[in-house]
């Protein structure tokens, strides 16, 4: 059992997030950064999917009320153990008893806690992902509050795993700095004035305060709709950016609905919405037109990533 | 016939298009290829999202290229064309409404504003057989069609911050169902006591895209009997 002290800002259980229900009208929901995510899984030891906690900004403060092994990536949050710095990208054991505290991220928006086992909570529609907005899954379908308890789900001996173990530096992402986001075009790009295409290709774009696991909104010059920005309300998927009547792009995230009714310019690819994941109020980003067969090779270098990283770390279950 | 046009919604999207207006017969060439896809699944579609023109198909870039999806949808296409596809026909889902008072707040107004009595706004309201063209906005929220423009109302100029699951609403020439608790600026005129999504049930959604919906008056005695009935139905579940 880990007791939350404190649950930080925005505290979720995340999964690799809901399939199978969009035509239901129900979001994947799921990690919003999933490298970091899948990352911090398998330094734990757990298979790449297992559910995790996503914590936004700024993190919790966990007393862990069993032996445990842990592991922390994405957005450094100045763990500390006992009092001692834990580090990032990293796992360890935690005694039982101890306490693992974080702080806010000087960089970056979302770190991830695993822990081996995964956290055990009900599984709603095939995920554990919070998606709180229907008030489902996760920790009884909310953001973690003070005073919850989560179990840890089963798992062999942590014994087997080395006291510290670190994501071999290659996998290490960088962070921080201006986010290019590679695009494929469409599905509505024809919407668009050429030269409010070719504004959104070239401008920088900042993060305003209006960003959450829905969507992020940018601020930056205006793109330009040639025939206006409505359209018979469509599906969408995450990474859609949609642009409004104000010009200013909306990029879709891992919560988005699955169907709006603005005209999409085109789709942030899957390997790159991390990097928005990670962007926060104030940070600028860079839109760059991908032709598919790129955004096909960053999807091959993905997952060959989870696999490099997966073999490279005894006890790592590879089962998906 | 409009041209069916292919268009690429991320790495792992292809929209298949089949017309630019909110019309029963494009709706039904969606729902026929949904279910064409449902009958004869092509290597890599992960799900597939029917919307009021088209269908998004999502798909795994790394088991099929988009290139063979859509010459494989083409051919499901050609079949569906030459008539051999047909769909099958949407389930009929009642939905017991309680109309105005508190559960429907709003059906005086419109009444008002369309010149009619609030009885014969439920009457008109509750004569339809509405098309679910589409579910999304939250899940299980359907997007229907048919509603009488004698309903026709615009929206709330300031959206009601907790609108209860249930809620039956107007806005403009639309009507719908909010199925969870959420923000929203629809007139709301009724309730239904139904849940129309549940996660721990087993069939988690009423309502599909492709269904029709009717919604029938009820008085406040029945809403309060079908409310406690689904708690009765959800303590069994529970095993309690």
């Amino acid at each position: 059992m880990i007791l939350v002290v404190s649950p930080g800002f925005l505290t979720t259980v995340q999964d690799e997030g809901r399939r199978g229900y969009r035509a239901f009208g129900m979001p994947w929901a799921g990690a919003m950064d999933r490298y970091a995510f899948a990352a911090a899984n398998f330094l734990a030891g757990n298979p790449r999917g297992a559910a995790a906690l996503e914590m936004t900004i700024s993190g919790g403060s966990f007393r862990f009320e069993e032996p445990a092994y842990v592991a922390l990536c994405g957005a450094d949050m100045g763990a500390v153990l006992e009092g001692e710095p834990a580090g990032n990208w990293v796992a360890f054991p935690v005694a039982s008893g101890a306490t693992l505290s974080f702080g806010s991220a000087a960089q970056g928006c979302r770190a991830y806690l695993a822990v081996l086992g995964g956290f055990d909570v009900p599984v709603v529609l095939g995920s554990r992902s919070t998606y709180t907005r229907a008030g489902i899954g996760g920790f009884r379908g909310r953001v973690l509050a003070g005073g919850d308890t989560l179990r840890v789900g089963p798992a062999p001996a942590a014994g087997q795993l080395p006291p510290r173990r670190f994501l071999p530096r290659p996998f290490v992402p960088p962070c921080g700095g201006e986010a290019r986001l590679r695009v494929l075009a469409g599905p509505q790009e024809e919407m668009f004035a050429s030269d409010g295409i070719a504004t959104f290709y070239s401008s920088p774009y900042t993060v305003t305060d209006r960003n959450d696991r829905m969507g992020y909104r940018l601020e930056g010059p205006t793109v330009r709709h040639e025939a206006g920005p409505d359209i018979i309300t469509d599906a969408i998927v995450p990474g859609a950016v949609q642009v409004p009547g104000n010009g200013m792009p909306i990029v879709m995230m891992a919560d988005c609905q699955t169907s709006g009714g603005y005209a999409t310019i085109g789709t942030v690819i899957g390997p790159d919405l991390r990097l928005l994941a990670q962007a926060r109020r104030g940070d600028t980003v860079r839109f760059v037109r991908c032709p598919e067969e790129a955004a096909i090779t960053a999807l091959r270098e993905e997952h060959a990533a989870y696999a490099a990283i997966a073999g490279s770390l005894p006890g790592a279950c590879r089962g998906r | 016939m409009h041209k069916v046009r292919m268009l690429a919604a991320g790495e792992q999207g292809l929209v298949i298009e089949f017309g630019d207006a909110i019309d029963p017969a494009v709706n039904a060439r969606v729902h026929r290829l949904a279910h064409a896809i449902s009958l004869r699944p092509i290597e890599g579609i992960l799900e597939w999202v029917p919307t009021y023109r088209s269908l998004l198909v999502l798909f795994d870039p790394l088991l099929v290229a988009r290139g063979d999806l859509a010459a494989g949808i083409g051919r499901l296409l050609e079949g569906d064309e030459g008539g051999r596809e047909s769909l099958p026909t949407g389930r009929i889902v009642e939905l017991p409404v309680c109309y105005g008072g508190e559960f429907g707040p709003d059906l005086d107004f419109v009444a008002r504003q369309n010149g009619i009595s609030p009885e014969e706004a439920i009457a008109i309201h509750s004569s339809v057989l509405y098309l679910v063209y589409m579910l999304g906005f939250t899940p299980g929220f359907p997007y229907l069609g048919g509603m009488s423009s004698r309903l026709a109302t615009p929206r709330l100029s300031s959206p009601r911050g907790k609108v209860p699951a249930g809620a039956v609403g107007i806005a403009g020439d639309q009507t719908g169902v909010y199925p969870v608790e959420s923000p929203g600026g629809w007139r709301l005129i009724g309730r239904t006591p139904l849940r129309l999504f549940d996660p721990d049930r087993e069939d988690s959604f009423l309502v599909a895209a492709g269904d029709f919906v009717r919604f029938l008056p009820i008085d406040e005695e029945e809403f309060w009997g079908y409310q406690q009935m689904e708690e009765i139905r959800t303590f069994e579940r529970k095993g309690g």
